[in-house]
């Protein structure tokens, strides 16, 4: 055996025998077959291009789910407006056992869904009637507003196909002409521009249409079911299509997959701390006495530098 | 002096041939070694069709062929890039990469791959698509329920769009560059059993 191949202290440069290698042809050759790569796959498989739902796509596929959805949102009821931080200060939101680092944060994007989603955009309509509705709604009681979102709501959840209902017992208030109104004003577009320009003429931030979206009962999420991204379809790596998608976050899938996250109320933050956990592990793993080891027990370097080894042995 | 503690770290430990050479140890047989370039390959093609994405705009893509391709390039490279990396990380592991004075060289390769996973999923939220839209809506809940989603939020595509276009392509690669200059300043991580402090 030669002396050089024998015992090498791995932290010395290597002073035993050397091989040409000419790292700048490696590196060209790689970017231009990785480039070749790419752009062949891209010529087959091209990338998928879904369009964005909006509020007026919501309004004309699903009305009735959208007047349900935009009641819920002035009752109080919606996801959001249930929501807690950074939205809201409605409740707790997960905890991580004892830590409630949603709550800690705290309200740094305040919604209210009843003024920013419904009360807000209808007073941009020059309509009297519609005005006159949003003043009884802004001139009633919390108590009242309640009452009349959630009576209103109780009966389209009745009828759910229904897009209005008439007030026969007096108990709806303003609510039915403000959410009639919305629908207008979903239907031809006027809600999603009052929406993404409600803070700035020229938006970057889409965060109130896409909550109200979010908040919706039935034609979001079945929208997504249709394309296999909800959760439980391992829709954290799922791109629309046959795209392969976040493959790389299989483990990240993988977590909501099984017991007792996939049931929890807090899944989001045992798997996010779980997986912060991990990459922690992994960033540190030399360190770690087992798992630095198994390497030297399941000898596949022994594989990877065969040719060295068989040198060895010869 | 600090300055001269820099410099004495950096620059005054390499040997000119150590950034170049022309010879590698013996050992260096394994097609294994290809997939370190080869990530590198793949950010070297997302960094040029990011870079047209970026100057065409965000919209352009979506109502050009042209742009459509550059945009599925731009995909198909990221897919690469981490199929490339993780054959290149799970390599390093069964090689026990880290000996000899290399856990930093590890230490920086994971941390790109971790830095790689949010700059792919930030790309990700910048579509201008329903995929974009979906996967804000979901991510949402999960930066929110740990504290992060008042600070970062998915929703807003600008934000986003600003972090994956200006901010992480300058981290990513500063991680690169610095991962690259510790794999030539310590060398390739001999073979197991060539003896030594292991």
């Amino acid at each position: 055996m030669s002396p050089a191949l024998s015992k090498h202290d791995p932290s010395k440069k290597w002073s035993g025998p050397t091989r040409p290698y000419d790292l700048i042809k490696e590196a060209v050759i790689a970017i231009v077959i990785v480039g070749i790569l790419a752009g062949g796959l891209a010529a087959v498989f091209s990338s998928p291009d879904e369009p964005a739902l909006t509020l007026k796509s919501w309004a004309l596929t699903d009305p009735a789910d959208f007047v349900q959805t935009a009641t819920s949102e002035l009752a109080g009821t919606s996801g959001t407006a249930g929501y807690g931080a950074p939205y809201n200060t409605a409740s707790d939101g997960q905890v991580l056992g004892p830590l409630k680092l949603q709550k800690w944060a705290g309200v740094r994007i305040p919604i209210n869904t009843a003024k920013d989603f419904v009360v807000k955009p209808l007073t941009i309509l020059p309509d009297a009637a519609v005005q006159t509705a949003v003043n009884a709604w802004n001139v009633g009681s919390a108590d009242e507003q309640t009452k009349w979102a959630t009576s209103y709501g109780d009966a389209l959840a009745k009828s759910p196909k229904a897009l209005s209902l008439p007030d026969t017992n007096n108990s709806y208030g303003p609510v039915p002409t403000m959410i009639t109104s919305l629908l207008g004003m979903a239907i031809n577009g006027a809600l999603d521009g009052a929406l993404t320009t409600s803070d700035t003429p020229l938006p970057t931030d889409f965060t109130k249409p896409m909550l109200f979206i979010a908040d919706s009962g039935t034609y979001f999420p079945d929208y997504a079911a249709a394309r296999h991204l909800h959760g439980d379809q391992w829709g954290v790596m799922n791109e629309t299509g046959s795209w392969p998608g976040q493959s790389w976050l299989w483990l990240f899938s993988f977590f909501y997959q099984v017991e007792p996250f996939k049931s929890s109320e807090n899944a989001d933050t045992w798997v996010m701390g779980l997986l912060g956990v991990l990459s922690v592990a992994l960033i540190f793993l030399p360190f770690i006495p087992f798992i630095r080891r198994i390497p030297y027990k399941i000898p596949v370097h022994r594989i990877i530098w065969r040719n060295w080894y068989r040198r060895k042995q010869d | 002096m600090w300055t001269v503690r820099v410099r004495e770290a950096t620059v005054e430990k390499f040997e000119p041939t150590d950034i170049l050479p022309d010879h590698q140890p013996a050992y260096v047989t394994s097609w294994i070694y290809v997939a370190g370039v080869a990530t590198i390959a793949a950010f070297v093609s997302l960094f040029i069709t990011g870079l047209v994405l970026t100057l065409e705009g965000p919209a352009w893509w979506h109502n050009s062929s042209v742009g459509h391709y550059f945009n599925s390039v731009h995909l198909w490279s990221v897919e690469l890039f981490f199929v490339f990396m993780v054959v290149h990380l799970w390599g390093k592991f069964w090689m026990a990469a880290w000996r000899g004075k290399r856990m930093m060289t590890w230490i920086t390769g994971v941390v790109c791959f971790l830095a790689s996973i949010i700059t792919g999923f930030t790309g990700y939220l910048i579509q201008g698509n329903f995929d974009s839209q979906w996967i804000a809506t979901q991510a949402k809940d999960g930066f929110n329920a740990m504290g992060i989603g008042a600070y970062f939020n998915p929703l807003n595509t600008g934000q986003a769009m600003l972090i994956h276009v200006a901010l992480l392509p300058l981290v990513l690669g500063g991680l690169i560059g610095w991962h690259v200059i510790l794999v030539r300043r310590h060398g390739v991580v001999p073979p197991i059993e060539a003896g030594g402090a292991e």
